[in-house]
């Protein structure tokens, strides 16, 4: 069963990839240094699968990509969080991270209490407990659809993202 | 009809555009520097097409430059390759990109432009619509000349009355911080207007269009007027004005009455009157970065370092923001200032700004700084502690030692 790793507010991308640690393309590198500093053993403990839940404004800060890349080389299948700063929202859907808002879910949950995630539905399933998370808009949801923002423009052009506007 | 934001894309886009909207459009440039630029070329050849236009597309080596790790060398190599590879001739090492896509005559007034770096909001103080991106967003713009938006909402924010001596711009920017948090404009553009800008230089609205981002704004416009027009030259510059606006929601600030504001650890919305934290020891003092390491604030800095002599206990660098910048500052005298007064002065660049290079700070320091950033980590050490400040607080409190109000000294 996976489980969920609770962070607070404000979790920057200097915290969830130092940028000393971000002088690299090598997603498993940056895997290996996911909050390396906040959270040291964070790499060492996280299993595939399992699941972030954030505070307000989760990946506010630097627009570094190599954040929500080490989040999901880490092995961590979604971030839930209260609200998401813009960019970080933005690069993580266009890399294939799936981030979830969800306000309800967060002062009822404790780290490490198991979870499961229905990514399709927004549906969240923590030791019983069900929650709902927002549905991405329609940009959002198309690249999720077709895996990252490189897939769907490599085989659908500019006119997938015209088509839903 | 409308913001500036929905001037912009309804002239570009040469139909009515309103908040709300998603839309495809078309972009006048696309940056990327030493960090962002190696992910954004790894994801443009995984396109596997011929890049949009080689003149449109800059390369800055300013996060980590001169290279300091063997990594570092690495990823400036693999822009430069692909600088060859595709023709791409605007490639600098010259100062911050920020800086650079002002300087070197890419900003024009109703413009649209993207930044793989999130500060790309600063060239919004010429009335350019500009947005930071991650690598990948960027990628497809480099393959395209596109990407889109959904375009935003917009908060006004009115600057009333002048600013009081010894209050800057960075001031004003803290205090709106402070006011509406750091995620108070998330997916908002914001427009700054009022008389406290209308006085102010082109360097000094550069100040408030890099903080917007710093609240989460998407970008952060001022209105081109006389003071643009004198800096890009009158053919470049457009009437550009919000017609009959409707915005999300309009703030007023009392630009008289403010004193400086210190935005304290670890939140940049952590802001406090001076005087709530004046006496804290410092270990550094950083004058520089894309909020205030322009002439106007080395200018301030030089005035106070005159004839004084930097805090033994405290490490001061100063980092001009380009080299149009340094020399300037060197013809001006001032360069010679900082080195008589003690403090360090480094290359053009980011410098200190994102603890990869030079003035890290280790466990337990305390730095005060100009730049916009004072997350724990940003500068090094997660036990590090930053203050951000103006630059005449930087100057002051450099000398002292600890935190220090300006205004008591000439
Ligand atoms: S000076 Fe600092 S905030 Fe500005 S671009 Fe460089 S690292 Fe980013």
């Amino acid at each position: 069963m996976a489980r969920l790793f609770k962070f607070g507010d404000a979790i920057s991308t200097d915290a969830i990839i130092p940028g000393c640690y971000n002088v690299t393309t090598d997603a498993a590198a940056l895997g290996k240094a996911c909050f390396i500093e906040a959270r040291p053993d964070f790499a060492g403990t996280v299993q595939q699968g399992d699941v972030i839940i954030g505070g307000r404004n989760f990946g506010c800060g630097s627009s570094r990509e190599h954040a929500p890349m080490a989040i999901k080389a880490a092995g961590i299948q979604a971030v839930v969080a209260r609200s998401f700063a813009r960019i970080f929202y933005r690069n993580a859907i266009n890399i294939g991270l799936p981030v979830i808002q969800c306000d309800a879910i967060y002062d009822a949950v404790e780290d490490g209490d198991p979870i499961s995630i229905d990514i399709h539905s927004g549906g969240i399933d923590v030791d019983g407990k069900m929650f709902q998370g927002e549905t991405p808009g329609p940009v959002a949801a198309a690249i999720m659809e077709a895996g990252t923002l490189i897939d769907l423009i490599k085989t659908r052009g500019w006119a997938a993202i015209e088509e839903v506007s | 009809m409308g913001t500036l934001t929905e001037e912009i894309f309804t002239r570009r886009l040469g139909r009515e555009v309103h908040a709300g909207e998603i839309v495809v459009a078309p972009v006048d440039y696309a940056m990327a520097h030493d960090v962002t630029g190696p992910l954004a070329i790894e994801a443009f050849r995984k396109l596997g097409v011929p890049l949009w236009d080689p003149q449109r597309v800059i390369m800055v080596f300013d996060h980590i430059l001169p290279a300091n790790t063997v990594a570092s060398a690495g990823l400036h190599k693999v822009v430069r390759d692909f600088a060859d590879e595709f023709g791409v001739t605007h490639v600098f090492q010259e100062g911050i990109c920020h800086q650079l896509m002002v300087e070197k005559g890419f900003i024009r007034p109703g413009g649209i432009v993207v930044g793989a770096d999130s500060h790309s909001t600063t060239y919004g103080a010429l009335g350019c619509f500009s947005a930071g991106f991650g690598s990948t967003d960027i990628a497809v713009t480099f393959a395209t000349g596109k990407t889109w938006f959904r375009v935003p909402e917009t908060i006004r924010i009115n600057l009333r009355g002048a600013l009081p001596p010894g209050i800057f711009p960075k001031d004003l920017a803290l205090k709106v911080i402070r006011m509406l948090g750091a995620e108070g404009a998330n997916y908002l553009a914001v427009e700054w207007g009022g008389e406290a800008v209308e006085a102010m230089s082109v360097d000094e609205r550069l100040t408030l269009a890099n903080l917007t981002v710093d609240f989460g704004g998407k970008a952060g416009l001022c209105e081109p007027d006389e003071h643009t027009r004198a800096y890009l030259g009158e053919a470049e510059v457009y009437d550009l004005h919000p017609i009959a606006p409707v915005y999300r929601s309009l703030i007023e600030v009392d630009a008289q009455t403010l004193e400086p504001q210190i935005a304290c650890p670890p939140a940049i919305d952590n802001v406090q009157d001076l005087s709530a934290v004046a006496g804290t020891e410092l270990d550094e003092v950083f004058v520089g970065s894309c909020a205030n390491g322009r002439i106007e604030d080395l200018a301030i800095v030089a005035g106070y370092f005159k004839g004084r002599q930097v805090s033994p206990r405290t490490r001061t660098i100063v980092v001009p923001a380009s080299k149009q910048i340094y020399m300037e500052a060197l013809a001006r005298g001032y360069i010679q200032t900082f080195m008589e007064a003690g403090a360090l002065v480094m290359n053009a660049g980011c410098g200190p700004c994102l603890g990869r290079q030079h003035g890290v700070l280790g466990p337990g320091e305390r730095a005060l700084s100009t730049s916009n950033r004072n997350y724990a980590g940003r500068m090094g050490s997660a036990q590090a502690e930053i203050y951000l400040a103006n630059p005449a607080v930087a100057a002051a409190s450099a000398l002292a030692g600890v935190i220090t109000d300006p205004r008591g000294l000439n």
